[in-house]
């Protein structure tokens, strides 16, 4: 929470200055101050400072050629992100500068929408964004103008928001008065907004609140800007929803206007009111917000035969309904965790030893499993088998055996059956561990190869066909992937430096050796944490093959950050905005060598990109084993939580590293764009 | 999921003499009045193995297996009874119905196991680790009920409890050394490649071997051809499997360095097993049972009349029966004069008719049983068509079918043969009481 976050808020979307590295010079030592090139500036035009390796690394690099691109569309999108990110998360600083202090207590209401009490809402507009697609692109450009709109009026117009008016309303009404409450009420807004981020939201939220002394409603405007969303799509339900809102929001804006200056007693009233049309919407919100969400994902994506998967990762474990339709559809049972953490109850719990134990004592009955899937599934849940790649290698190995195994079954087409099959055995791999997206992809591509199997070729062809396809992917996505990024980042070791790693992954490791086989003198940094402990096993590889260790752990990072020089580090998956998907942890590491102007280099295959857009570690995450964490006796109502993954914000990333060459967090989109989600995963 | 079953029921044992008969060989004696050898098929069934394959020594003892298989499984399993020879062992009957085997892994079961471990959890754990033997092993019993240390004689019958050494490795999931308790001497020998392996042993003696194994079948198939000698499973078989686990360490003289080089860089001695163990020609696992299963042998007089007593009292959930309120079992058909009581834990089947003034506490109680006044019944199993007089003492025995117990016959500790009569007033303590 530096105020050298600040300004990013601000980025232009309007021009992008994009390179790609295609030479392997060494760049110069790291140097803060090498004035900014004029080809090269224009990536950080607000700040120099909020990325300073960023600029490093474009700016003394004279070989790379930089791309002019006008911005895609994501880009303002992500804009917008950006924008809502530093109102959601930085919001103390935001607040300090631009708001006098007594609406201070207001501000801090995304925050408080995180508070437990009222986590449904929180999280609900906290899960929002992933579940905002590019699809939705307009959407969420509409609600940038909205914002705008919204900055230029008055407080009162905060209601200009159909379907969240009322509480919006109710909020910055009750919040002249006791803000902290009416804090926890805004959450709920955004439940009504389905499609809309959280974040967004809370941005037009912000600017009503700065103007709120303008005092009087423009009720024409908001009628305006309400017709225009109600365009969009509103069901008749909807409608009623959203008058019965504004009705409330009326009642409530009169009871707190009354009140503005009295005591907590109106306010109370008003709140209690809030309350009520909380509670009168809250049912049809759900209803209707969540088919209507699902509806347009439906219809936004008729091409993505992945459903299943999809839902998955966006499924809210939280919600009933869902989870039981999900239960009835999976292949194998699932159990209700014992004590979860509130804030966390939407994503799937850690259930290990019951499942285990499930699993184990249902392995007759699982015929429909294919043996290797099975034993795959096992590993997976038991650990033995962890790691992105290697997750993904074995899971398509095993797909390759099941495929092997196969036979169409007569009056049946393999493009469909084998499709089902395969649906039918990740949800048994997810029932053992959930997916991680880089395996989302890997199944995605072996759907779509198999639904454009040709009608015509026999089934032995159309099988040898499907196997040299998932070795061909094996090989290319993964192994060969790999071998390109050793050989790229192996060009940003020099001499005498000091190398942090983080986690084990085996990318970075397979980096070091090859540095160490190229007799590059330099040292390495291997920091681990609690519980996992991953980086033992990678210290004791690095220390056999005689690489000069030392070894920390992640609470003494910014006592070893000083002597480092370079931090390297692997991910799960790197989204669209640039975010690094990481193993937990990954963020703090990022983040302390960011304060220590060391850069950071992400190693990551393009496999594992994905187009979501994530802006906090909460609404997607993997839930472990909480009894790892501490063994406290006697420990009711102390609920434990560990989640294995973590998002690095990309200003914190100095370049990231894929097989297609060394890119700048911000490009992420570019890949997207130029290599295509064809290329990229099929 | 590739498995195929073999289930080991033997035949005439030794060891249950003089409980065994012609006409009752080992897998039929009655737990709760029913086989034994049915605790494991339903077992297997309600794990979804239907296809199995029964092993009885004996021609006679495989038709009467067959026959009462047949009639109580018609429509539920398919099992195929192969007979073999006496005395060829375990190893011997899995030789004899080789050719029957074809999936990748065998499940080898034994008859006498009554248990409710899943299988498919042994099978889940071969399968996990790509093993090439599993074995099931449950945390023995603690020297069985207090009540029963009251005699003499059942600790003559059960000799000292022989400890099973077993090695596993901190994972408890790698079997690193058997050694079966008749083989233990007062020390063991370790095999020191092994622990050099794995630098870290953890030795259990309270673990039984369940006679449940998951073999790989070429593995199985290799050893049984190789090794001609090899007679029981559980006691060359698998201890051989174990034994050889790194043997192609031992042949090449450069594996076990690398070795010790992974035991010298081991911070804290637990991380290398993963990787030394890929070193391995094969992997002996095991699967230690939750000590809230109920696992159990009927190999011996003990062993019987401990399960007996286990599956209507504690492990009353295998017995597949209902318990009433007084928490016992009696069929309605059976007859109790005035004044009898039976108490909890117990079982009286079908048909029985107790006198008056009767007793039976924790007892087994089989079909058609003819009992007179005043008789008391205490820890004992009663099989079916038993005739016992009035004034009768009962304890701690096992009385076989159409016995016949004269009148106030007090039987202390004893084993009663099938047929066997017991004149006016005698009294036995600790002795088997059958027809030579």
């Amino acid at each position: 929470m530096d105020s050298r976050r600040l300004p990013r808020a601000v980025i232009d979307p309007k021009v992008r200055q994009v390179g790609f590295f295609t030479s392997c010079d060494p760049p110069p030592a790291r140097s803060l101050s090498v004035p900014a090139d004029t080809g090269a500036s224009a990536i950080v035009p607000t700040d120099m400072s909020s990325s300073p390796p960023l600029t490093d690394i474009y700016i003394t690099n004279n070989s790379f050629s930089s791309v002019r691109i006008p911005p895609p569309r994501q880009v303002s999108a992500e804009g917008l992100h950006s924008l809502g990110r530093a109102a959601g998360s930085t919001t103390s600083v935001f607040a300090h500068d631009v708001l006098s202090p007594h609406c201070w207590e207001g501000i801090q209401m995304p925050i408080g929408s995180y508070n437990s009490s009222e986590f449904m809402q929180g999280k609900s507009s906290m899960l929002s964004p992933s579940s905002s697609r590019f699809d939705d692109i307009d959407f969420s450009e509409e609600e940038a103008t909205s914002a705008c709109l919204i900055r230029t009026g008055s407080g009162k117009e905060a209601a200009a928001f159909p379907r969240s008016s009322g509480e919006v309303m109710m909020a910055i009404k009750s919040g002249a008065n006791a803000p902290a409450k009416s804090a926890l009420k805004t959450a709920s807004v955004v439940k009504a907004l389905p499609e809309v981020t959280g974040i967004q939201a809370a941005v037009p939220f912000h600017f009503s609140f700065e103007e709120k002394d303008g005092g009087t409603s423009i009720e024409k405007q908001n009628e305006g800007i309400g017709a225009a969303r109600s365009k969009q799509k509103t069901t008749k339900a909807e409608r009623r929803a959203i008058q019965e809102v504004q009705r409330a929001a009326k009642a409530a804006a009169k009871d707190a206007g009354k009140g503005a200056k009295s005591t907590f007693a109106s306010s109370g009233g008003a709140l209690a009111v809030a309350k009520q049309a909380k509670s009168a919407i809250l049912p049809s919100q759900t209803k209707y917000g969540s088919s209507v969400a699902s509806e347009r994902r439906v219809d936004r994506n008729p091409d993505k035969d992945g459903k299943k998967d999809v839902s998955q990762s966006s499924m809210q474990f939280d919600d009933k309904s869902r989870v039981e339709k999900a239960k009835r559809r999976a292949a194998v049972g699932h159990f209700e965790a014992r004590n979860s953490v509130e804030l966390f109850r939407h994503l799937p719990q850690y259930e290990h030893g019951p499942q285990l134990q499930y699993l184990e004592s249902k392995f007759f009955h699982l015929d429909h499993i294919h043996p290797s899937v099975y034993k795959v599934g096992l590993q997976y849940l038991t650990g033995s088998t962890s790691g992105g790649n290697a997750r993904c290698k074995e899971m398509l190995l095993a797909f390759q055996e099941a495929v092997m195994d196969y036979s169409t079954p007569p009056e049946k087409t393999p493009a469909r059956d084998l499709t089902s099959k395969i649906s039918s055995y990740v949800s048994f791999l997810i029932a053992c561990r959930p997916l991680s997206i880089s395996m989302g992809n890997a199944i995605r591509f072996l759907k779509n190869r198999i639904a454009k199997l040709d009608h015509n070729i026999s089934e032995s062809e159309a099988k040898s066909n499907l196997l040299s396809d998932i070795d061909r992917f094996i090989n290319e996505k993964i192994i060969v992937a790999d071998k390109v990024i050793v050989h790229h980042a192996v060009t940003k070791i020099r001499d005498g430096d000091v190398l942090l790693i983080y986690g084990h992954s085996t990318v970075v490791e397979m980096i070091l050796l090859q540095a160490h086989e190229l007799g590059k003198q330099f040292r390495i940094v291997v920091v681990d944490s609690r519980p996992k402990l991953e980086g033992k096993a990678l210290l004791r590889k690095l220390v056999m093959k005689g690489l000069s260790c030392t070894y920390t752990h992640l609470n003494a990072i910014s006592y070893i950050m000083h002597e480092v020089t370079r931090v390297f580090l692997g991910a799960s998956s790197i989204l669209s905005n640039g975010t690094i998907y990481s193993r937990v942890g990954t963020a703090c590491v990022a983040m302390v060598s960011h304060t220590f102007r060391v850069p950071v280099l992400i190693c990551c295959e393009a496999y594992k990109f994905n187009e979501r857009v994530l802006l906090d570690s909460i609404c997607s995450n993997e839930l472990g084993d909480p009894d790892v964490i501490s063994k406290v006796h006697g420990r009711d109502g102390l609920n434990d939580l560990e989640n294995c993954y973590d998002a690095t914000p990309s200003d914190y990333v100095s370049m990231i590293v894929t097989e297609h060459g060394m890119i700048p967090p911000t490009s992420v989109p570019v890949i997207f764009r130029e290599y295509g989600r064809d290329q990229l995963f099929f | 999921m590739d498995f195929q079953v073999v289930v080991m029921a033997g035949g005439y044992s030794k060891n249950l003499v003089p409980l065994v008969s012609q006409e009752m060989p080992k897998p039929l004696l009655p737990v709760a009045n029913r086989p034994v050898l049915s605790y494991v098929l339903e077992l297997l069934e309600a794990s979804n193995l239907k296809d199995l394959i029964v092993v009885v020594e004996g021609e006679d003892v495989a038709l009467r297996v067959g026959g009462w298989i047949s009639g109580a499984y018609v429509d539920r399993l398919h099992v195929e009874v192969a007979a073999v020879p006496e005395e060829v062992g375990t190893a011997g009957a899995l030789r004899a119905v080789a050719h029957h085997l074809t999936a990748k892994d065998i499940l080898v079961v034994s008859g006498d196991l009554v248990s409710d471990v899943p299988p498919g959890a042994v099978a889940a754990t071969h399968r996990r680790l790509d093993a090439a033997v599993t074995a099931l092993l449950c945390i023995t019993p603690v020297s069985g009920p207090s009540e029963s240390v009251s005699s003499v004689g059942k600790d003559k019958g059960r000799k000292l409890p022989r400890a099973n050494i077993v090695g596993l490795d901190h994972t408890r999931q790698y079997l690193l050394h058997v050694a079966a308790g008749a083989e233990v001497g007062k020390d063991i020998k370790i095999q020191k490649s092994i622990l050099r392996a794995n630098d870290q042993m953890e030795i259990r003696a309270d673990l039984m071997d369940a006679h449940m194994y998951a073999f790989q079948r070429t593995i199985l198939q290799e050893v049984l051809d190789q090794k001609e000698m090899f007679h029981s499973i559980k006691h060359d078989v698998f201890p051989y499997l174990v034994r050889t686990q790194l043997r192609s360490e031992i042949s090449d003289k450069g594996a076990p360095k690398n070795g010790l080089n992974g035991v010298d860089y081991t911070l804290n001695g637990s991380e290398p097993a993963s990787e030394i163990l890929t070193n391995r020609t094969h992997k002996c696992c095991a699967y230690i049972a939750n000590k809230s299963k109920y696992c159990s042998r009927l190999n011996s007089v003990q062993a019987f009349c401990d399960i007996n007593r286990d599956v209507v009292g504690e492990a009353g959930h295998l017995s597949g029966y209902s318990f009433s309120a007084q928490n016992n079992i009696v069929h309605p058909s059976a007859e109790l004069g005035s004044k009898t009581t039976v108490g909890p834990q117990c079982m009286l089947d079908e048909g029985s008719k107790l006198g008056d003034k009767c007793s039976v506490k924790r007892s087994v109680i089989g079909r058609h049983c003819r009992i007179g006044s005043n008789v008391k019944i205490f820890n004992s199993v009663v099989m079916n068509h038993v005739t016992i007089e009035d004034g009768c003492f009962i304890q701690g025995s096992v009385i076989c079918n159409n016995a016949q117990l004269q009148e106030r016959v007090v039987l202390k500790d004893c084993q009663v043969g099938a047929g066997y009569v017991l004149t006016v007033g005698s009294e036995y303590k600790s002795e088997p009481l059958s027809k030579k």
